[in-house]
């Protein structure tokens, strides 16, 4: 019988297994403390600031309900304050912005993965991150001295020969024997050049990230079965980076909404209701709020303060999906198609 | 084991396709002696992603493109801008590939050639464009520099048209430098706090505060800015001074230094910490002599990146700092000049002579982002060598 009944050992009842403790010692009951009181200030400081954005959103609010969101102007001398057209402006400015970025975005990033030398490779990382570096006022200074009298040059030949589309309707006669070329600068279309210099790398470098996660596996057995080098990226590598590419230019758009400097050195403020980005005049909420906070009585600060919460909240939301959507892309999950 | 005749020292796989050759068996071994003395000794291929008709194809599209770029844009449209000619020039090189290859090659091949010259035209414009606002920059700026007055002077009594051997931008360089300062001290111990916290301590008041702090990076400059503005400003009465830029500063910066770090510490592997726990350090230890410094080059990376975004951001600046043009040493009496700001307000002056002042305090702020940049690439170089 190799079970035996254990009988009690008063020798044995010595060895009772130690009390484990989880009580932390002193030290470490202030470290938790410390990095609490820490992590709580900055909670307080940041969720604060949230907080009081929201807090000024009532009052403004209350006074102007819903037409806030459709009036056009922005005149509080008459009592008239709206965000529609600035709304409009910042969506026009990004639209251009990530027009213009996306494919330079996408196209860096595929370049950087799958074109260049290897030995290039990281310095062209460096370069792209470094381009997210430059302050945003060197490429205010770059698109209003440098781009702005060709960008009016594009602008003038779009409308030439593309006028019919309405986004590309200039209020001026393209054919005129002196073209008028005031007409076509200090716009959106110049603004959204300078800040797709801004959104580029942040979307390239996502795009970067996720592109040279593809699996190596799939991708040498494309090249396997015959597949010419783009025909590996269009089915391997931009289905895997799928994810990547919408989140990249989500984050791009993000920071593109939010630009300021730029914005403002570039264009000339206008409040009309429009969609012609080539045409001169226009207007975004971080412009207007740099533009009308000195002269702001109380009531119009927070007025402005509103329209500050309402990009804020665009952007965070535009973020947040971006975020999602990078989180929740095929990383490296196996081989599903 | 079977022989094997003298006419079999060819390739399995021609043996097989050959019709009278069924009654051979499939396999043999082959004795060394049965190779043909004349057999050359194999050389290894030579690998290569193109073709020499693909170089021809390239290289002629390059000549043929400008040229042909030229005649539409100088002869027969009234197109006649360099910028015309670049844009013109490179679609006509895409067309003149597109139309060389599908003469030469088959379909896929076509597209292949047509996507390599796009992304890498795609990355030209993007180095174009970075390395024409740096020499642009350099080359607007670089008349002001050689005067070494730029860094010692201020621009008190010096009026806008004053030539270039009066003034300079030493105030907003002291200022910019004393703003970031003071932001640093405030922001980096309660970044990198958080960012211990987040990942060490962790629990569900962590998450919350991972949520909050993830949601305030989207928080546009110029909103911090209107928040101090406001708050600071306009309701506790704080006049308009450095010390104000700083807090705006700080509010920007704090979200995003600790996202980077938390992102960095969340990479450090679990096993060191858990080796660290195991020889019965307590995790104050851990964090302090594991944590930190297996991080630390991710660390000073985020770090340095977002102190070169404080340093270059101009809107929350704009709002808060207001603008001397004398040299401002304390950052609580008194409004402040920074790079940035003078770089804004100099450019809208309007005043030639004021601009190129502006440029070349824009040369000093790219190079200090520049610096900032180098270190931080070295410092993140030994993470990268693994």
């Amino acid at each position: 019988m190799s079970t035996a009944v254990r009988t009690e050992d008063p020798a044995l009842l010595a060895a009772t297994p130690r009390r484990l403790s989880s009580n932390q010692s002193g030290s470490d009951k202030v470290f938790v403390v410390l990095s609490r009181t820490v992590g709580a200030t900055v909670l307080a400081i940041t969720g604060g600031i949230g907080f009081f954005l929201a807090l000024q959103a009532f009052p403004t609010l209350r006074r102007y309900g819903l037409s806030f969101f459709t009036e056009t102007q922005w005149q509080p001398e008459a009592d008239v304050i709206g965000i529609a057209s600035v709304l409009v402006g910042t969506a026009t400015v990004a639209l251009v912005a990530m027009t213009v970025a996306f494919p330079l975005a996408l196209a860096m990033a595929l370049f950087i993965v799958e074109y260049a030398p290897a030995r290039l490779r990281s310095s062209l990382v460096a370069l792209v991150d470094l381009m997210a570096a430059v302050p945003s006022i060197i490429y205010g200074l770059w698109g209003f001295f440098l781009l702005q009298p060709h960008a009016s040059n594009v602008a003038h030949w779009l409308q030439t020969y593309a006028g019919f589309l309405p986004f590309f309707r200039v209020d001026a006669d393209a054919h005129a024997a002196m073209w008028e070329q005031s007409r076509y600068t200090a716009s959106a279309f110049v603004a959204g050049l300078a800040v797709a210099m801004m959104a580029m790398p942040m979307a390239c470098a996502v795009m970067r990230q996720v592109f040279s996660q593809t699996p190596l596996g799939e991708r040498e057995a494309a090249l396997a079965l015959g597949s010419t080098r783009w025909g590996m990226i269009r089915t391997v590598v931009l289905p895997f980076g799928r994810g990547g590419i919408i989140g990249g230019t989500m984050l791009g758009m993000g920071r593109a909404l939010g630009e300021t400097i730029a914005v403002v050195l570039i264009i000339s403020p206008s409040f009309d209701l429009k969609f012609r980005p080539l045409e001169v005049g226009t207007n975004t909420v971080s412009a207007l709020i740099a533009g009308r906070f000195g002269e702001a009585s109380p009531s119009q600060l927070s007025a402005l303060l509103t329209a500050g919460f309402v990009l804020f909240l665009i952007t965070l939301v535009v973020n947040t999906f971006a975020a999602l959507i990078v989180a929740n892309s095929r990383s490296g999950a196996g081989t599903d198609i | 084991m079977t022989t094997v005749t003298p006419t079999l020292t060819i390739t399995p796989t021609r043996e097989r396709s050959r019709p009278g050759a069924d009654e051979s068996p499939r396999t043999w071994v082959r004795s060394l002696e049965d190779l043909p003395a004349t057999a050359e000794p194999q050389r290894r291929r030579t690998l290569s992603t193109s073709t020499a008709q693909d170089r021809m194809v390239v290289l002629g599209s390059l000549v043929s493109a400008p040229a042909l770029a030229w005649l539409v844009c100088f002869r027969l449209l009234p197109w006649g801008t360099v910028l015309a000619f670049a844009l013109t020039g490179f679609v006509l090189f895409l067309a003149i590939v597109t139309v060389t290859t599908a003469a030469l090659t088959p379909g896929p091949a076509v597209a292949d050639r047509l996507a390599a010259a796009l992304i890498t035209g795609g990355a030209a414009l993007v180095g174009i464009a970075l390395v024409s606002t740096v020499v642009f920059t350099f080359a607007r700026g670089a008349a002001v520099l050689p005067h070494l007055n730029t860094f010692t002077q201020d621009m008190a009594g010096v009026g806008p048209r004053d030539p270039l051997d009066r003034g300079g931008v030493l105030h907003a360089i002291v200022g910019s430098l004393i703003q970031v300062g003071i932001a640093i001290v405030v922001t980096v111990p309660l970044a990198l706090g958080t960012a211990v916290f987040m990942t060490e301590v962790g629990g569900r008041f962590a998450r919350v505060v991972r949520t909050v702090v993830e949601a305030m990076t989207a928080l546009p400059s110029i909103v911090a800015g209107l928040f101090i503005y406001t708050v600071l400003l306009l309701q506790l009465g704080v006049p308009r001074s450095g010390f104000a830029a700083a807090m705006a500063l700080s509010v920007m910066m704090l979200p995003i230094i600790a996202r980077a770090a938390d992102v960095v510490l969340r990479v450090v592997p679990g096993g060191l910490r858990e080796a660290s726990l195991a020889l019965g350090a307590s995790r104050w230890r851990t964090v302090w002599h594991v944590v930190l410094p297996t991080a630390r080059p991710g660390l000073a990376t985020a770090l340095i990146l977002g102190i070169a975004r404080g340093i270059g951001e101009t809107s929350p600046v704009l709002l808060t700092s207001g603008a001397s043009s004398f040299l401002v040493v304390n950052p609580f009496i008194g409004s402040m000049n920074s790079l940035p700001l003078f770089i804004f307000s100099a450019v809208r002056s309007g005043e030639p002579v004021y601009i190129q002042r502006g440029f070349a305090a824009a040369v000093i702020l790219l190079a200090i982002v520049l610096i900032l940049f180098v270190v931080a690439r070295r410092l993140a170089r030994p993470a990268n060598g693994r």
